[in-house]
């Protein structure tokens, strides 16, 4: 686990009531990535196992039991989704049933398998979005961040799939590399072949291995209740996550103990109290990782 | 029996007008419409009178809630800051040219209005019966979700998206997206769109295209100084803001 800046005990963060649940997210992959980017969250990287991968069946079952919960949308992440060895059969699963997002960062995506996110998109009545990261304009402003040769990777991995007719969604985060303007942003995007270009700029999350690389949260929110429309648009009032070692309130904080909150979807339905120091990124930078 | 359906207005008093006529002619006995009658377009006491003279039974809108109560904003949901610009602006325009004397009644229209008709229950609502502003969207939109939120309706109209669409439901009920008579679907189309009910008619939901003096309602909006952006989608059919929260699916269909 990592450095973890909790609340003391005697005294409480606001509290979220859960509203119901609109996103269910599924950690496919656990922890592992093909890279180790140096602002990641969550600490992931090649060797990464803290976070196991879930069997295709486990991710079935999360996908059965959101919806019957009446779940609006599905998100897999990681880690790198594209790692799972059976992800072709359960992005079918989940397009079976509801729009699916696959959080990416874009490397895997090679000719065939581009080809065959086009069919399963096709195919479904519901919506695939691909949600690629990049850290830039440049490989200079990229890869120190992501890798060395990850941009032009990336790049030609988004290019793909616009050749393949789908829109993929570059998301970056705001880190001190990117000055960038959006329209400069979405100009680049286009310029790359993608129709109807959207770009999702992310604020920093300060744990994982970027709390290591910079800083993490000093500051530490107090009780005072939420702006009602704060508290109904947070992540984790009306989403929750599965991974192979339960439920957890939101993606960011799957490393933590404290955050799992139930065995299954159903008995995570229910409100929180936000102890964690991630929390403020939501509640003060209006972090949402939704599309 | 026949019925008509209008979506979002967003101030496109023009369209309104228009659509009113048509449904009439079509011998509508009964004309509902599902809320948001300002943004967007000129002139908003224009449209709200249409409907209160034409004693149209409307829905709240999140915009019909905001403006109605001065809230901040509207209440869209978007999450884009270009988006939210945009917003801002007709928001801004729409809370100054609408009549106080029209505020109270947008600020106590119901969220909800219902109908039985040969034993089916309709209901109305302008985003989901759940959430005045949940995107409803064709393609982000699972089957049993919509199954849930129909509740014990067997039809369920809402609007919100802008984007018209129905789907019948493996139980058998119905969802119908109405539209909105106050842009164009994003189809490189000027026409603007509603859902007309004939309950004799095979299918019995039809959506209707219905043309009316864009150039007029644009010229309009330049004269109002609204945004230039706004006014290229009425003149040109395709959607230049808004665009953040569409699916993938929809996005692809459009031009920006
Ligand atoms: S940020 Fe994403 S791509 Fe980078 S290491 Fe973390 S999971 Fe992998
Ligand atoms: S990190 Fe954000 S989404 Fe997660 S529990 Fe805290 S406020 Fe909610
Ligand atoms: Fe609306």
């Amino acid at each position: 686990m990592t450095g973890l800046v909790q609340l003391q005990s005697n005294r409480a963060g606001p509290s979220v009531r859960f509203r119901w649940l609109d996103a269910l997210w599924i950690q496919v992959t656990g922890t592992l990535c093909n890279i180790a980017c140096l602002h990641c969250f969550i600490s992931c990287g090649p060797k990464a196992t803290q976070v196991p991968m879930m069997s295709a069946e486990e991710i079935e079952r999360a996908l059965s039991d959101g919806r019957d919960l009446g779940m609006r949308q599905v998100y897999f992440t990681g880690g790198e989704p594209f790692l799972h060895p059976e992800l072709r059969r359960v992005v079918r699963g989940a397009l079976a049933i509801a729009p699916l997002t696959i959080i990416t960062n874009g490397l895997l995506i090679d000719e065939a398998t581009a080809g065959w996110l086009a069919e399963e998109s096709a195919a479904s009545r519901y919506s695939l979005d691909l949600r690629v990261s990049l850290d830039g304009m440049t490989a200079a402003q990229n890869d120190p961040v992501r890798g060395r040769g990850t941009f032009d990777l990336i790049v030609e991995s988004l290019a793909r799939l616009a050749r393949h007719g789908l829109s993929p969604v570059v998301t970056v985060v705001e880190h001190e590399q990117v000055e960038s303007s959006r329209t400069l942003f979405l100009d680049f995007v286009r310029g790359l072949g993608i129709r109807q270009p959207r770009v999702k700029f992310l604020p920093l999350l300060r744990i994982g291995r970027e709390e290591r690389r910079t800083h993490g949260y000093e500051e530490i929110m107090n009780d005072v209740p939420l702006l009602p429309e704060v508290e109904a648009s947070l992540l984790c009032a009306s989403g929750r996550i599965v991974t192979a070692q339960g439920v957890y309130t939101c993606p960011i904080l799957i490393e933590h103990a404290t955050a799992r909150i139930s065995d299954s979807l159903a008995g995570a339905q229910r409100d929180l109290q936000l102890s964690w120091a991630a929390c403020q990124t939501c509640v003060l930078d209006g972090l949402r990782c939704n599309t | 029996m026949r019925a008509a359906f209008f979506g979002g207005v967003y101030s496109n008093w023009l369209a309104l007008e228009q659509a009113l006529r048509d449904a009439r002619q079509r011998g509508a006995e009964a004309i509902y419409c599902l809320g948001d009658l300002g943004a967007f377009g000129p002139h908003p006491d224009r449209s709200i009178e249409l409907l209160r003279e034409g004693g149209v039974p409307t829905v709240q809108g999140n915009y019909d809630d905001s403006v109605g109560n001065d809230r901040p904003d509207c209440g869209c949901g978007y999450t884009d800051p270009r988006d939210n610009h945009y917003a801002r602006i007709s928001y801004a325009y729409t809370q100054e040219k609408t009549s106080s004397a029209h505020k109270p009644w947008l600020a106590t229209l119901p969220h909800k209005l219902a109908f039985e008709n040969a034993g089916l229950r309709y209901s109305m609502v302008h985003g989901s019966p759940r959430q005045q502003n949940e995107f409803l969207w064709e393609t982000a939109s699972p089957d049993h979700l919509l199954e849930r939120l129909c509740g014990d309706a067997d039809v369920l109209l809402c609007t919100h998206t802008g984007l018209h669409w129905q789907r019948t439901l493996p139980s058998g009920k119905r969802v119908v997206n109405v539209g909105a008579l106050g842009r164009p679907a994003n189809d490189g189309r000027t026409c603007v769109w509603y859902a007309f009910l004939d309950t004799e008619a095979e299918e019995p939901f039809a959506f209707i295209p219905v043309s009316y003096d864009h150039q007029r309602l644009a010229r309009e909006m330049r004269e109002e100084k609204l945004p230039d952006e706004f006014v290229e989608t009425v003149l040109t059919g395709w959607w230049t803001t808004c665009l953040e929260v569409l699916p993938a699916k929809e996005r692809l269909k459009g031009r920006f």
